[in-house]
């Protein structure tokens, strides 16, 4: 039964957190109380269908004894006996609800749900997109607002789900035991591309998760050559700039994913797509063939213009 | 609900020899009775939502209530209006006995009396108190003036409900259809008033008593 | 409907039936095909336009298990599958489910208690014509290509007017009002019905447990409904008018449309599985030769599921941030919900055991429905543990137990309603092997279907997605789920070419095919007019099993038998202990219920559109209607 998550499956059997595995191990408990409630209501089944005859005639007699441990039966195996065995679970869940989330909090990330992407902003004042780097071993805690309609995160080897809704200050607090990459989605229908809202959690040892935080805090590097310069002129004049923010530069819209350090991302449209130069100029030519729906119009930039933007782009680590 | 009868004797045959049975009832033997003590139990289940949504919100919104600088609700003239509906009641009660004894006139003036009772109640809510409030907030102002109202609208399309079964049971009493042993109609209508006018009663105590908290 | 089939040709059973006849039968023409009230043609047209809708529903999921058959396909487009999972659910849970089993208990409520009709004829034809219009309505919005698109649960804000400006949730708001009106006079009748109408000697204790059911569910819908009624008013408000309950920029709160349609919306999973285990407790005794272990625990496990299934609304919500207190007392109900349920399923196991299986179509159909039933249960109190419910909360973990929950609870027990009704509707036998290759496809169809689902969701699918990454893992078991999805429908198919083939030229049936014990098979099959040639009096819980003198149709009067020939009557009698109170004459066909439909029908079109001064005059014919409804003509009087 497992075999099927290997790879890339986000499986909630595959727990890397305390909190994970607290659910992975509530659901094994569950599994095997309720293999042997089938195995036992089965067995009824096929006893009673020893029993058949092979027709049904209207002058059969009916058999009108009065069935003396019938309603015992029903009292112990109906009610008593489940009633028991829910009680237990039902002080199992409670002991495992109360573990939960436990932890002191050392960081605090902001993750916004957008329509259909995931906007990430850091206590220094880094922001990305979609994809959420966090120390390994350190009790991380999500702040989850939402900037339009009712999203969920969701990231099955890390934790349990929970919703950003408008008006709701919504928390969630993340541990990764293990350095490792965790995709997740959002669970909350919210419209077209519900589908296409992925997010990753990346978690780096401290040392390393210190330097790219710093790194992310730092505004967009200098374009390195005339098309690339070229490119960031384009971005900085055309309707790119109203929507998305490159700091260090005049861009400062906030309609779209910041995109300071764009070219670390490794998928694009929350995940649609790796991120590749290709792909990136198909993106920004047309992104409604990518992703459909998405609020970023076709661009009416000219394909040398395009090229110039992907140059200035691609270089942004 | 009316029904049809083939013949006007109150006794008919069952067609077990010599056994007699009502073809005339009224009260819980009715199912017109159940039918309106079921639609009515669905009714209240809608209100009880209704109310239930507004201090939902009301909670969620903080201690301030209403918010937005809207002023507590003033008391006087809900009161008024009050006094007038519930005192509707009456009159239509008095139908209802009137014509239990037979007595015709008891339930045309009973029912009039109501009617005009309860047209006032409405007029007043549509032509004073709204224009009022409308001065200062509207349906579209914040939460608080959708459930202001929404409840209060609900709460009057109820009465202009009932005031439309008012006319039509008057129309029958005109037409001379009830008697001392036919009159589920006017049953029927006292029932649902009194529930309007019941009903009333927590919508009063929600929107204009409880802010006063 | 053709005619009676004369029982006892006795003199004086022939001037009854002659004289029955007389008064019952609905002369032929199209203000009687409009108009009519008798209950068994009505129930019947709520069959034949629930399966429908069946159908409709079954070719959306068709669609929506091909788009999801392999990674990346792209066979509808994301806002086509957005409209197909939409109107699936709201088709099954509506148009289908509900309707079905409302029909099922038109037509064989009356006849189970001894009545001659509903207790409200011409409510029961409205209920009727309401739910076609209003499925018509909800089905043109595919003609403008803006059918429902935000699923049957459609949250805000995300359908709130910023952003779903489209009349696609206008379709969904109105529609569901509409169709409230029906579900809501449907459920009243049922009640006054079950109260008022049960044949002399049917006291309490004696009531058949499937009109329990029925009774279950119509008290669900009485005081549910409301909810979800009220949730749609304030979404159109806040859609048309700009008013402010969902939106929590000025006060409001998207929370409040998701209390209000669970409030709705738990029950409403009660309102479509009570009649089934209702079916599962009307058919078993027949097919094992013995009656119901745990009359009494079933019955009140029926109206506990009722009750509770109130309390528990909030375990749709684990995930939505409430303090876990709140979550703990939800937790525990939705643990308790679980014991009424296994106290029929165990009573249902212990008549099996009890008795000799006949394994035909109809009570394999019912031991698939307690395997079925079982696995959805043991998943539903898997949800019931907060931690895991919030980790695999709109996943297809969920989808895998919904319709283990809903298939097996409903449609699994439908079919098996449809095999061992079928011959008392139609007059003929259905094909029994046809039935038993019926049974296995769609068992066996739907557990590959369904099971792997399960694992999905453990495996990070969430719900409602159109398309997934093939580096997910996931196509194998959606490829699974997508062939299963096929083979249940040929399995479903089978039964409906069955039916069509049977009703014509299957063996016929007689009154008492299969020797039940309730009333139903005390009618002819079809059942006349009348359905009674004589309003029986029972002396127990299984009138045919114990009442020789039932079972040539006719119960003399000497043996309590009651004619009742003098006009378009029937028995009222006490709502406890049955006693025989009053005669109750029964409104003739009208064609009034239809005309106001159709002033309705307007009405919502008219609210659609926004076209207010239309939807001023259809309110002013929509009274016109109902004055013409009661309006006094003919021989007509007040009671």
């Amino acid at each position: 039964m497992v075999a099927g998550c290997g790879g890339d499956t986000p499986s909630v059997l595959d727990p890397r957190s305390d909190d994970a595995r607290r659910v992975e191990g509530m659901w094994w408990v569950l599994f095997w109380i309720s293999c042997a409630v089938v195995a036992v209501v089965t067995g009824f089944l096929l006893a009673a269908a020893r029993r058949r005859r092979a027709e049904l005639h209207v002058d059969d007699q009916i058999d009108r004894r009065p069935v003396s441990w019938g309603d015992r039966f029903v009292v112990i195996a109906g009610a008593a006996v489940p009633g028991g065995i829910l009680a237990g679970t039902f002080a199992f869940s409670l002991v495992v609800l109360n573990d939960m989330g436990s932890g002191d909090r050392n960081l605090e990330i902001e993750v916004e749900g957008h329509t259909w992407w995931w906007e990430v902003r850091y206590p220094n004042g880094a922001v990305t997109a979609n994809e959420i780097r966090i120390p390994v071993g350190e009790t991380v805690e999500l702040a989850l607002p939402t900037a339009d309609v009712i999203h969920s995160f969701w990231v099955p080897e890390l934790q349990v789900k929970k919703d950003h809704i408008p008006g709701a200050d919504n928390r969630l607090s993340v541990v990764a035991d293990h350095a490792g990459r965790f995709r997740g989605q959002c669970a909350e229908f919210c419209g077209l591309q519900h589908a296409h809202m992925e997010i990753m959690v990346e978690a780096l040892p401290a040392d390393e998760f210190d330097d790219w935080l710093q790194r992310e805090a730092q505004p967009a590097p200098e374009p390195d050559g005339a098309d690339a310069a070229d490119g960031r002129r384009i971005f900085e004049r055309a309707s790119c700039a109203g929507c998305h923010t490159i700091r260090g530069t005049s861009a400062e819209g906030t309609l779209g994913p910041d995109l300071t350090h764009l070219a670390n991302r490794e998928t694009l449209g929350a995940g649609v797509v790796p991120f590749t130069p290709g792909a990136l100029d198909d993106f920004i030519t047309n992104p409604q063939d990518a992703k459909p729906g998405v609020s970023m119009p076709p661009t009416e930039l000219t394909p040398d213009q395009v090229d110039a933007v992907v140059a200035y782009l691609t270089e942004l680590e | 609900m009316a029904a049809t009868t083939t013949h006007d004797a109150l006794l008919g045959e069952t067609g077990i020899p010599g056994e007699l049975l009502p073809q005339r009832y009224d009260g819980p033997r009715a199912f017109g009775w159940w039918g309106m003590v079921w639609l009515i139990g669905t009714e209240a289940t809608l209100f009880a939502l209704l109310i239930a949504s507004y201090f939902y919100l009301r909670f969620r919104n903080g201690p301030v209530w209403p918010p937005d600088g809207i002023a507590t609700p003033d008391l006087a003239l809900p009161l008024i209006m009050t006094a007038i509906l519930w005192s509707s009641s009456i009159p239509v009660h008095m139908a209802h006995t009137g014509i239990r004894a037979g007595n015709l006139t008891r339930l045309k003036v009973g029912l009039a009396v109501g009617f005009v009772l309860g047209a006032t109640f409405l007029v007043m809510t549509l032509g004073v108190e709204w224009p009022e409030k409308l001065d200062e907030f509207g349906p579209t102002t914040n939460a608080y003036g959708s459930l202001f109202f929404t409840l209060t609208g609900f709460h009057g399309a109820h009465v202009l409900a009932g005031l439309m079964l008012s006319l039509w049971t008057q129309v029958r009493a005109w037409q001379g259809a009830f008697d001392e042993s036919r009159h589920l109609t006017v049953q029927n209508f006292t029932m649902y008033w009194h529930f309007v006018d019941i009903v009333w009663a927590f919508v009063l105590a929600t929107i204009y008593l409880t802010p006063h908290l | 409907m053709t005619a009676t089939a004369a029982p006892d040709a006795s003199a004086t059973t022939t001037s009854t039936v002659e004289r029955l006849e007389a008064v019952w039968a609905e002369p032929p023409g199209l203000g009687s095909w409009l108009g009519t009230v008798d209950h068994k043609r009505i129930g019947l047209r709520y069959f034949y336009t629930g399966m429908a809708f069946f159908v409709a529903g079954g070719i959306e999921s068709l669609l929506i298990r091909t788009q999801l058959a392999g990674p990346d396909l792209d066979v509808l487009g994301p806002e086509g599958f957005n409209q197909l999972f939409s109107m699936h659910g709201i088709t099954m849970m509506f148009l289908f489910a509900m309707p079905v089993l409302s029909g099922f208990g038109n037509y064989f409520v009356p006849l189970m208690i001894g009545a001659r009709d509903m207790a409200f004829p011409r409510l029961n034809a409205f209920g009727y014509w309401v739910l076609v219009a209003s499925g018509i309505f909800l089905y043109s919005s595919f003609l403008v290509g803006r059918a429902p698109n935000n699923g049957w649960f459609n949250y805000v804000p995300l359908s709130g007017e910023a952003f779903t400006p489209a009349i696609n949730i206008d379709y969904y708001a109105v529609g569901l009002i509409f169709l409230g009106i029906s579900s809501t006079g449907g459920a009243i009748n049922f009640i006054v019905t079950i109260l008022k109408l049960r044949a002399p000697g049917m006291i309490v204790n004696r009531i058949p447990i499937f009109v329990w059911g029925e009774l279950a569910m119509a008290l669900q819908i009485v005081f549910a409904l409301p909810a979800l009624t009220l949730a749609s008013v304030l979404l159109l408000l806040d859609r048309k008018f700009d008013f402010h309950f969902y939106d929590a920029d000025s006060g409001g709160d998207p929370l409040l449309w998701q209390h209000l349609f669970w409030v709705f919306g738990h029950p409403e999973v009660y309102i479509v599985a009570l009649p089934g285990f209702g079916i599962a407790s009307a058919i078993i005794p027949t097919w094992v030769r013995r009656p119901i272990v745990g009359y009494t625990y079933i019955v009140i496990g029926e109206l506990s599921v009722a009750l509770i299934g109130f309390g528990v609304w909030v375990h749709h919500m684990f995930a939505v941030g409430l303090p876990n207190i709140t979550l703990s007392f939800i937790s525990l109900a939705s643990f308790m919900v679980a014991i009424p349920s296994a106290i029929q399923v165990f009573a249902w196991l212990a008549t099996l055991v009890a008795g000799r299986p006949v394994l035909r179509a109809p009570l394999l159909f019912v031991l698939g429905f307690i395997f079925i039933f079982v696995i959805g249960g043991v998943t539903g109190v898997m949800f019931a543990a907060i931690p895991f419910d919030q980790a695999v909360h709109d996943s297809y973990f969920v989808v895998a137990h919904l319709h283990y929950v809903l298939v097996g609870s409903a449609v699994f027990p439908i079919f098996a309603a449809i095999y061992h009704w079928g011959p008392k509707i139609t007059g003929r036998l259905l094909n029994d092997r046809w039935g038993k290759v019926s049974f296995w496809l769609m068992f066996v169809g739907f557990n590959l279907a369904f099971f792997p689902q399960h694992l999905l969701g453990l495996f990070g699918m969430p719900r409602r997605i159109y398309t997934y990454d093939r580096d997910l893992g996931w196509g194998g078991y959606n490829m699974a789920s997508t062939i299963g999805a096929f083979i249940l429908a040929v399995g479903i198919l089978v039964t409906i070419v069955n039916w069509f083939h049977s009703r014509t030229r299957g063996a016929p049936a007689g009154n008492d095919p299969w020797r039940g014990e309730t009333l139903e098979w005390y009618a002819s099959s079809p059942p006349a007019h009348y359905n009674f040639v004589t309003i029986p009096t029972v002396r127990g819980r299984e009138p045919m099993w114990d009442q020789p003198e039932l079972a040539g149709g006719a119960q003399p009067p000497e043996d309590g038998g009651r004619p009742l020939t003098e006009g378009h009557a029937t028995l009222s009698t006490s709502m406890l202990d049955a006693r025989p109170q009053v005669i109750v004459h029964m409104p003739h066909a009208s064609v009034w219920p239809f005309l106001l439909t159709v002033a309705l029908l307007v009405l919502a079109f008219a609210v659609l559109l926004d076209n207010w001064a239309l939807s001023v005059a259809a309110v002013v014919a929509s009274v016109g209607g109902l004055v013409g409804w009661y309006w006094p003509r003919g021989q007509t009087q007040e009671t």
